[in-house]
């Protein structure tokens, strides 16, 4: 498997991002029916799924190297956009093992890790091709990276990061590397338990959602992680829509019409999964972020119609939360064009193999 | 690191004690094992003479080790189970099945100092606590109560280890549990493994001393979300009689005689694999139903409940 990445591509500014064919064919459309609504929606992550994204545990796609520089960025412009709480340092070591050992594996002509021994105090060699990076380094030793392990190997990631301590039968969000977010703030939300970072969450705590989830998690086991999609809509082609950098997405909004629509609006794709750490017995969530505007999802015709039948008829609650309000009309209108009102099949699947 | 169950050969097994089996793990395949830590344990598959046990027990070893794992199993004089099993008939080159590791009792790091307390065997979790402290260097001390016999045992795996105290039952070497308890600072957290009289004992002193429940742990090996005692289910609607074993879940049953039931998170929380249940009367395990629809009895989740008592009947 090659991957022709798009280095120069940009989430910002003149945003050039753009999905290939094949990016559009294995996007992970998350609408099985013609409503939605939040439930409980953890599956065990396991290497198949109705989308290419599912195949291996991290995947790693087209948009690998610019979505690294975009996440430099945002962090060169706020650092406060990866903080680890000083008793994560165990869960650090963890995520570092852990994408280190899934990407060389799964990835072996872009990434390799020669060990010397898997015990704290070895010596690991560590080699990204893409963003042609060659370290050396200790395991077990923050003092030999360029930075700590969390944020060094998170910089060499696609997605943001979370990591919650387990303690008192809760989750705590005690460490986070979050650039590329829905409009949630880790400086915020770092330290709360998991009822209070899902507190602005609608209707979900009332149908006890939040409560059976946190029961799941709590029982998470090593070697069995599990995912959920979680969905929202963005307005160009932008990772970084953080409550930080605001003034410069939200009047974005605005800009849209039933005649830009296909081209500004684009669907905002989480694919969320959550791993049992085993040296702190931390949960790593992983957030891995996808793109694709109106235009690309029309072109499969049953994303398109699905698409206008669930935001036609999605809640008032989730609308308003998801920040959808000022130019649904717009979208609405927009995908109308490209639903002929048939009945669609049940599941995610494109239904197609080219566009 | 993917996976559910492993294959281990038994490397070496030694006696350190009268009682006290030393059985050193590795994998069955020359491969290496997923890491765990300060508090984790595994469980192995025993087969004994009349039946099969599944016996966790604390792993030993070094935290994060990859290439052998260590347990320490006392002999339970009148027990026909696992531990004798692993006495008697477990020798070096046996293959085992056994579950990918978990951790009831992971150590808090938010703790400002960490108080073991053990009583016999239930050391061994704390030899991996040990190990992590000492690396992490978060004060701590650990105060063992065994017989007097049996303080040179763990000695292997204590080298290094200058925060530890013995007790025995003898004037002058008996724990005084309150005086410890009341000599802690704050911050501390307590944690204590050892016979179920113990447990309580050092449970109720911190409690009579108004330590809060967040900052006390026991360790006690709950039960696994899925397995329990074999039954049997009948499938109305397919007309199949399913025979669900001991280690597997009603749902893994139904999907092994091939019939298909909706199914997502696999562990009670979804609410998918609902199902109407026709006669029989269910253990529940889930976190979906209600307290009325329990009681209602006329539903089941079955990737993680069972039966209470004989045969269930589902529409299916
Ligand atoms: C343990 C790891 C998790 C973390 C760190 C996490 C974090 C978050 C955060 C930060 C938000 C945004 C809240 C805001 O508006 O400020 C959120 C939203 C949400 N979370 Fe989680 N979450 C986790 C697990 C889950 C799970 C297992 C579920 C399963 C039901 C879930 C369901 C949701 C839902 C439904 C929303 C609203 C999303 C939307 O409509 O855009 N979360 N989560
Ligand atoms: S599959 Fe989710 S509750 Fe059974």
């Amino acid at each position: 498997m090659t991957i022709a990445f798009k280095p120069d591509e940009t989430f910002r500014g003149d945003y050039t991002y753009r999905n290939s064919d094949a990016a559009v064919l294995r996007f992970p459309f998350p609408f099985p029916e013609d409503r939605y609504m939040y439930s409980v929606n953890i599956e065990p992550h396991v290497r198949s799924g109705p989308s290419d994204v599912f195949l291996r545990p991290f995947d790693v796609d087209e948009h690998y190297i610019a979505e690294c520089r975009d996440k430099a960025i945002t962090l060169e412009r706020d650092p406060g956009r990866c903080q680890v709480l000083p008793h994560m340092m165990l869960a650090q070591w963890d995520t570092l093992e852990l994408l280190m050992e899934s990407l060389s594996a799964d990835y072996p002509a872009l990434f390799s890790l020669v060990k010397e021994g898997d015990d704290f105090g070895s010596r690991w060699t560590w080699t990204n091709r893409p963003l042609g990076i060659e370290q050396r380094f200790i395991f077990g030793d923050p003092a030999t990276l360029p930075c700590e392990p969390f944020e060094y190997i998170t910089r060499q990631a696609q997605g943001d990061f979370a990591i919650c301590d387990q303690r008192d039968n809760n989750l705590y969000m005690d460490a986070g590397m979050v650039t590329s977010q829905a409009d949630w703030s880790l400086e915020f939300d770092v330290g709360m338990s998991f009822m209070e970072w899902h507190g602005p969450v609608p209707l979900a705590h009332q149908t006890g959602v939040f409560e059976r989830a946190l029961k799941y998690l709590l029982m998470l086991r090593l070697g069995q992680p599990v995912r959920r999609l979680n969905w929202t809509m963005t307005i160009n082609p932008r990772l970084d829509t953080s409550p930080e950098s605001f003034p410069e997405w939200g009047p974005d909004r605005a800009s849209v019409t039933p005649d830009n629509a296909g081209r500004k609006v684009h669907l905002r794709v989480e694919l969320q999964t959550l791993w049992r750490l085993p040296r702190s017995n931390a949960i790593l969530f992983p957030i891995r972020c996808y793109l694709a505007s109106l235009e690309d999802l029309a072109r499969v015709p049953k994303w398109g119609a699905r698409l206008h039948r669930v935001l036609s008829t999605l809640p008032p609650e989730l609308v308003e939360y998801k920040g959808l309000t000022r130019y649904l009309p717009a979208a609405l209108e927009w995908l109308a064009r490209h639903d002929d009102g048939r009945e669609l099949p049940v599941g995610t699947e494109s239904g197609i193999t080219t566009l | 690191m993917i996976g559910e169950t492993l294959r281990l050969k038994v490397a070496a097994v030694a006696d350190i004690a009268p009682g006290l089996r030393h059985v050193r793990l590795v994998a069955a395949d020359g491969g290496k094992l997923p890491p765990a830590a300060a508090g984790a344990h595994v469980q192995l598959v025993l087969a004994g003479a009349t039946r099969t046990h599944r016996n966790a027990y604390s792993l030993v070893s070094r935290p994060g080790a990859r290439d052998a794992w260590e347990i320490i199993v006392r002999r339970v004089p009148t027990s026909r189970g696992g531990s004798a099993y692993v006495h008697e008939s477990l020798q070096a080159g046996d293959v085992l099945e056994a579950g990918w590791p978990g951790n009831l009792f992971a150590p808090v790091r938010t703790a400002r100092r960490q108080l073991m307390i053990a009583g016999g065997i239930g050391i061994t979790p704390f030899l991996s606590y040990l190990a992590e402290f000492a690396f992490s260097g978060v004060e701590h001390a650990l105060h063992v109560c065994c017989r007097e016999s049996e303080r040179h045992a763990f000695d292997p795996w204590l080298a290094d280890r200058p925060h530890v105290a013995w007790h025995w039952d003898a004037d002058g070497h008996r724990l005084d549990i309150p005086a410890l308890l009341a000599a802690q600072p704050m911050g501390t957290h307590l944690y204590v493994c050892g016979p179920a009289a113990m447990n309580d004992e050092v449970l109720a002193a911190a409690a009579a001393a108004g330590w809060p429940d967040t900052h006390v742990h026991c360790e006690h090996f709950g039960s696994a979300l899925s397995g329990g005692e074999a039954f049997r289910a009948f499938l109305a609607r397919s007309g199949i009689e399913v025979d669900v074993a001991e280690d597997e879940s009603l749902l893994d049953a139904i999907e092994r005689v091939g019939v298909k039931a909706p199914c997502l998170c696999r562990g009670g929380a979804c609410g998918v694999c609902v199902t109407p249940l026709l006669e029989g009367e269910a253990e529940h395990r889930d976190h979906v139903l209600s307290a009325e629809e329990r009681a209602a009895g006329r539903l089941i989740m079955p990737c993680v409940s069972r039966a209470r008592a004989g045969r269930l009947v589902l529409d299916l």
